[in-house]
């Protein structure tokens, strides 16, 4: 009897032993994917040249909305909601004008673009416009500017 | 591994698979299934993808500047244009609407049309192809608007500073043989392009653009209905699979995406061709000034200019070493008869060795070696003259509301220690 007694106590200590591995396993598994969640995803390479984008729709950083390079100042998601249907924003931000100017353009769009009538949204959108991308006066010919200097090997 | 050892089955159903989603994500964009999605060339990406990397897109050179996303207007640089031919990957790219979403080479037909036909014909490119003879010749193509970027006021519009130039190898038929093939009447005054893009708008019934240009220019030996660029079918960018090329005009009359040409009894009145669209005042006026629209003259050959190629601005150089200074000259229908450069920002100027063009409008090169009398920063600027005596000015050129044909000398930087 003592014989089985032993043998049955034998089982159960190799059960406790092998459960105790079997979870540790578990255990650090678990571990190392929370810290690696990527590695259960499958690798295709599809996937691979389509990464999540990194910048929100809203981010604004340095004063400047991320996505449209426009200056976030008060008016700014009023042009983006107006403007960047038909157009780049970047059409915006690499032109100058005053009130008049930025009126003008707004009219010829409405006139020949198919532009809609912005009602009180066309003052709001005017304002920002010749605040933050007014002209500026260079003279005939500006200073040459951004110059990258770099050693020139012959 | 060579780059053929990757091409394995995976990687084409994955180039499958791709295609296929870009199909998909196309036929949701424009809202219809996409036509000819069958025939569709391995390798075209179909552009209506607006969102997309343009330097993957239009397989361009990273140091291409982006003006514009929608539509798409790329600028080069100065220095990427050293090549005596440019090549694909440094072309700047204007266009005014979106590339066509699908496009069908074997489908493919150009109309000729308008008052001035006896009657109108269709071709397919297959035919145009084999029933005409095929040209080469090197046309330098300049937006309208290159250099806009300097005017004060400020000019609206893409602020281009001196990459929109190329001057690539176009193959085509000549536009004149298939006009004769047509036959034209005596009233032919103009041609005007129609075209395969859409409007901004997504409207149907409007044209992004629709230019043309005077039926002698459409008869010149090198005007060319154009099928390749530099030996091989046009980038999608430039106008696949055809396109109409008119060099030393402003590039915007060369039609791309060319689905028909109207014979006009009259100057064409398609989309951008009037007022105050690639017009100039036509007598000198004041900066800011209004111009009512019938003072606003057509531009037709574009003016004399030049561009440094090499070096780079910004070259830093040991005081002693002679600079070796290239580039390229052009002067629209004109020849380019003489270039200078100064170091001393136009005291004195040093004529360089001028290349002819290798066929009328063609770009010309230009080198020559300058030294520097003592340390310090200097500016190399260049100045081409034209066979009518005009040469470039160096300052910004009169002012006009749209900001064209700024030829204003190109300068670089240099620093001497």
């Amino acid at each position: 009897m003592d014989q089985d007694i032993i043998k049955s106590l034998k089982g159960l200590f190799t059960m406790v032993v092998v459960l105790g591995v079997v979870v540790m396993v578990l255990l650090v598994g678990l571990v190392f994917l929370q810290q690696n969640p990527g590695v259960l995803v499958s690798k295709n390479e599809g996937e691979k040249e389509n990464p999540p984008p990194l910048v929100t729709e809203n981010l604004v950083k340095d004063g400047v909305h991320v996505a449209t390079g426009l200056v976030a100042e008060k008016g700014y998601e009023t042009v983006i909601a107006n403007c960047t249907n038909c157009h780049a924003a970047n059409l915006i931000t690499q032109n100058r004008g005053n009130k008049e100017h930025w009126e003008k353009l707004i009219d010829w769009m409405q006139e020949t673009q198919g532009l809609w009538d912005l009602g009180q949204n066309e003052e709001i959108i005017v304002d920002y416009l010749a605040a933050y991308y007014a002209p500026v006066q260079r003279g005939r010919r500006a200073n040459l500017d951004e110059i990258e200097w770099y050693e020139l090997e012959e | 591994m060579t780059n053929e050892d990757k091409q394995t089955p995976s990687v084409n159903s994955r180039r499958k698979f791709l295609r296929n989603s870009v199909l998909a994500t196309v036929a949701a964009a424009v809202g219809a299934k996409v036509v000819f999605a069958s025939s569709m060339p391995e390798g075209y990406v179909p552009v209506v993808l607006q969102g997309d990397d343009p330097y993957k897109l239009f397989k361009k050179d990273k140091d291409l500047i982006v003006l514009n996303n929608k539509p798409w207007n790329l600028e080069s640089q100065p220095h990427l244009l050293d090549d005596k031919v440019t090549p694909a990957d440094k072309m700047f790219i204007r266009n005014n609407g979106l590339i066509p979403a699908s496009i069908d080479e074997e489908s493919w037909e150009l109309v000729l049309d308008g008052e001035a036909v006896s009657s109108p014909k269709t071709y397919s490119l297959e035919t145009l192809k084999r029933d005409f003879k095929h040209y080469t010749y090197q046309l330098t193509l300049e937006c309208g608007g290159n250099g806009r970027s300097e005017f004060y006021p400020p000019a609206s519009g893409n602020q281009w500073k001196t990459g929109a130039v190329s001057c690539a190898s176009w193959t085509g038929v000549r536009l004149k043989d298939v006009l004769e093939d047509v036959g034209i009447r005596d009233n032919a005054v103009y041609i005007g392009y129609h075209s395969a893009d859409t409007h901004l708008s997504g409207d149907p019934g409007k044209e992004p653009i629709s230019r043309g240009v005077p039926i002698t220019k459409a008869l010149q030996e090198e005007t060319l209905l154009a099928f390749e660029m530099n030996g091989e079918a046009i980038p999608i960018a430039h106008g696949y699979p055809l396109r109409l090329v008119a060099g030393g005009y402003p590039a915007s009359a060369s039609g791309k995406w060319l689905k028909r040409i109207s014979v006009r009894d009259k100057v064409h009145d398609g989309t951008k061709m009037a007022a105050p669209s690639y017009r100039v005042p036509c007598k000198p006026v004041s900066p800011g000034d209004e111009v009512p629209d019938e003072e606003m003259c057509i531009i037709e050959s574009m003016p004399v200019k030049s561009l440094i190629t090499y070096p780079k601005s910004g070259a830093m150089i040991d005081l002693g070493d002679s600079l070796e200074i290239r580039g390229h000259a052009w002067a629209g229908e004109l020849e380019v008869s003489e270039l200078h450069v100064s170091i001393d920002f136009g005291a004195t100027w040093q004529v360089c060795k001028l290349a002819p063009p290798v066929n009328r409008l063609a770009w010309q090169h230009f080198t020559t070696k300058v030294e520097f009398p003592q340390e310090g920063y200097y500016e190399v600027w260049a100045r081409a003259t034209d066979s009518n005596g005009e040469s470039q000015p160096m300052v910004v050129p009169g002012w006009n509301p749209k900001g064209y044909l700024n030829n204003a000398c190109h300068r670089i930087a240099v620093k001497v220690s």
